[in-house]
């Protein structure tokens, strides 16, 4: 029990912090304000020709990463999708080191070798975007394997799209992860698309969260994905469950997606209607706190044009670093194949 | 020295290693309680116990990828197919995840993980049981694929591929876990991508790997008694690949032969003969000639399974062939 108190002490950022603390607000705020921005930029240096390959914003999906990645220790371990810009943002990896990697650069966070659908970071344990869909949530079951192979109390959060829960790997990870109790988090990312299907038209549970029920001891849980202290108070839970319990959990956290699937798609596409656009739009994760702050008095208009001016510049400079940042060399070519074991 | 099986020499491998670094932990099917489907996992689980011995489910995807995560976090993980067969389930996790994660990280994670199992047929297992997916493996760049064909190599090999900080594939023969040879019991490694000659002869190479090597061994006995004096050439590491063990073999004898366990479309063997037919061609006194599995999913029936294989009559054949001496 002892052992318990003192990990539950120093893991549990989240009970001491509570929605409505104007310094976590703002924490909160310019978070998604940053990602926000940062993907917008991101689309016009597509367009450009700047960023090359595929592309899959992020925007409108602010409050998951946030919510949750705020939420942990620097030891614990995020691992990603090919929609990761935000969860690398999230995570810490910085603006300048993003947008490098995106512009595919030496100074990009894997070296220009990873490209959109592949940030990895070590500084920050963020174990990359993954670009086959459901082959990296064994991998997240496979952290928490070594997490508890050591005895240690971080924990692994796995980001993945609503299409994942249709995959074998998906169902293989979440048995091993409930039968051998891993301290991983799966998160559902259910933006109700998987790139053009709709998640009625691809699973036959949709309720996805129900998933957890075909494992003992794993917790389902349903998010509201447009509410950033929803998203975070949910994940302080689930945390707190994996590091001293370590307990799985399974979270579906319900958002939507504001752009095409990736850049090649349009905003509202084939499969979706301009009225459902709107409709999330109405209740958009970023503005929504900030009117709520504005409030109740904790933002004033001020304030929160100086964050904006911030994140203008932010961005605005990663993009300014990146254009900067040399190609790799033709003898990186050759690099990071294989470790070299000669020295 | 000790005469024992390869898979004791693969066991001792896992032993010693195991004893030697609290990170390396072996999973799979049957590993433990079981202890092995194959046995080569026996006495473990009592010495090292279930956390570093650990029965997965039959989820070779799901445990591979496990394997893959956990390296990625700090540990030396043994990942145990129960044949390479099923491992194609899993092979989105050696493909994608282990061969890439160094490369598209810039060199910030390395994946130090073993995946090894039985390769290639059996006797009358039919087709899904029977294969051998060297070239599969070997054409993907981000992992080292390993070929032991003997015990004393087994065990040198599996050490050095647990060290080695890469991805390595361990394709161990399924004929060959009863077969004996001597293994010191004093400390020794053999090096990856180095191979080794097993026999010196002047008249014709052959080049092989794996399950091939005893094949090529008993042609070469045979051989001799007809004054053919053939240099055995074990690759021991299909990638690496030692080209230049090649190239000082076919260079001595101007002649060469072959022999691998897979098809022959885009086997093994065409590899070797392109590195060939591009630096000894001067030297060369007659095409080389490949021996290798008929091009046809493996057949039960006794009969039709024996005339797929490559085997020591196909051989003897390649070889007098290049030698003109049919």
């Amino acid at each position: 029990m002892a052992t318990k108190k003192k990990t539950a002490a120093k893991g549990a950022p989240c009970a001491v912090r509570t929605a409505g603390d104007p310094a976590l607000d703002r924490e909160l705020l310019h978070s998604m304000l940053l990602q926000r921005r940062f993907e917008e930029k991101t689309g016009e240096a597509y367009a450009l020709g700047k960023i090359g390959g595929f592309c899959h914003l992020y925007i409108g999906q602010e409050a998951v990463s946030t919510g949750i990645i705020g939420q942990l220790r620097p030891d614990d371990y995020v691992i990603g999708t090919y929609r990761d810009h935000g969860q690398a943002l999230a995570r810490g990896v910085t603006p300048r080191a993003v947008m490098a990697e995106l512009f595919g650069r030496i100074d990009g966070c894997s070296h220009g070798k990873g490209g959109s659908m592949h940030l990895f970071d070590r500084q920050t344990n963020f174990l990359g975007g993954h670009g086959i869909v459901g082959s990296h949530v064994p991998i997240a079951a496979g952290v928490g394997f070594a997490i508890k192979y050591r005895g240690g109390d971080q924990v692994c959060v796995c980001f993945m799209g609503d299409s994942v829960v249709n995959i074998g790997a998906f169902h293989e990870a979440l048995n091993m992860a409930a039968l051998w109790k891993l301290p991983v988090l799966f998160v559902i990312e259910n933006n109700r698309y998987g790139m053009g299907t709709s998640v009625e038209r691809a699973a036959a549970v949709d309720d996805l969260s129900k998933r957890a029920d075909g494992y003992t001891g794993m917790d389902g849980i349903v998010i509201d994905g447009m509410d950033v202290h929803a998203v975070r108070e949910a994940a302080c839970k689930a945390i707190e469950r994996a590091r001293t319990e370590s307990r799985p959990s399974l979270l579906e956290v319900r958002t939507y997606r504001y752009r095409g699937h990736s850049m090649s798609d349009a905003v509202s596409g084939t499969y979706r209607s301009k009225d459902e656009l709107d409709e999330y739009q109405a209740y958009d994760p970023v503005f929504s706190l900030r009117d709520a702050m504005v409030l109740a008095s904790t933002l004033t208009v001020a304030e929160w044009e100086a964050m904006e001016a911030e994140i203008t510049h932010i961005v605005q400079d990663a993009w300014d670093f990146a254009d900067a940042s040399p190609e790799p060399p033709p003898a990186a070519l050759y690099e990071d194949v294989l470790v070299d074991t000669t020295s | 020295m000790p005469i024992i099986t390869y898979r004791e020499a693969l066991n001792q491998a896992l032993r010693e290693e195991m004893a030697r670094d609290d990170r390396v932990y072996i999973m799979g099917e049957e590993v433990g309680v079981y202890n092995g489907a194959y046995k080569v996992s026996k006495g473990l689980l009592e010495e090292f116990g279930e956390n570093r011995v650990v029965d997965s489910p039959i989820a070779e995807l799901g445990f591979a990828g496990i394997g893959v995560g956990s390296a990625m976090a700090g540990l030396r993980p043994v990942i145990e197919f129960m044949t390479w067969n099923f491992a194609l389930l899993a092979i989105d996790q050696v493909v994608n995840s282990a061969a890439k994660m160094l490369y598209m990280s810039g060199g910030q994670f390395p994946v130090p993980i073993v995946f090894r199992g039985p390769n290639g047929a059996a006797l009358q297992l039919g087709a899904q049981h029977s294969q051998a997916f060297e070239s599969w493996l070997a054409h993907i760049p981000g992992i080292k694929v390993v070929v032991p064909g003997t015990p004393y190599d087994a065990k040198g090999l599996l050490k050095s591929a647990i060290r080695d900080d890469n991805p390595v594939v361990v394709l161990e023969g399924e004929m060959l876990y009863n077969t004996k040879g001597e293994v010191p019991d004093t400390e020794y490694l053999v090096p990856l991508g180095v191979a080794d000659v097993k026999r010196e002869g002047k008249d014709c190479s052959i080049i092989t790997s794996g399950k091939m090597v005893l094949v090529a061994m008993q042609a070469a006995d045979q051989l001799a008694k007809e004054d053919i004096h053939i240099d055995v050439v074990d690759l021991r590491t299909i990638r690496p690949m030692d080209v230049e063990a090649i190239y000082a073999s076919v260079r001595k004898t101007q002649r060469a032969v072959v022999v691998e366990e897979g098809w022959e479309i885009c086997g093994i063997g065409a590899q070797v003969v392109d590195f060939i037919q591009r630096d000894c061609f001067d030297h060369l006194d007659a095409p080389v000639l490949r021996v290798h599995q008929a091009d046809v999913p493996m057949p039960y029936a006794k009969g039709l399974e024996k005339i797929a294989k490559p085997d020591v009559a196909k051989t003897i054949a390649a070889v007098k062939q290049v030698m003109y001496r049919t």
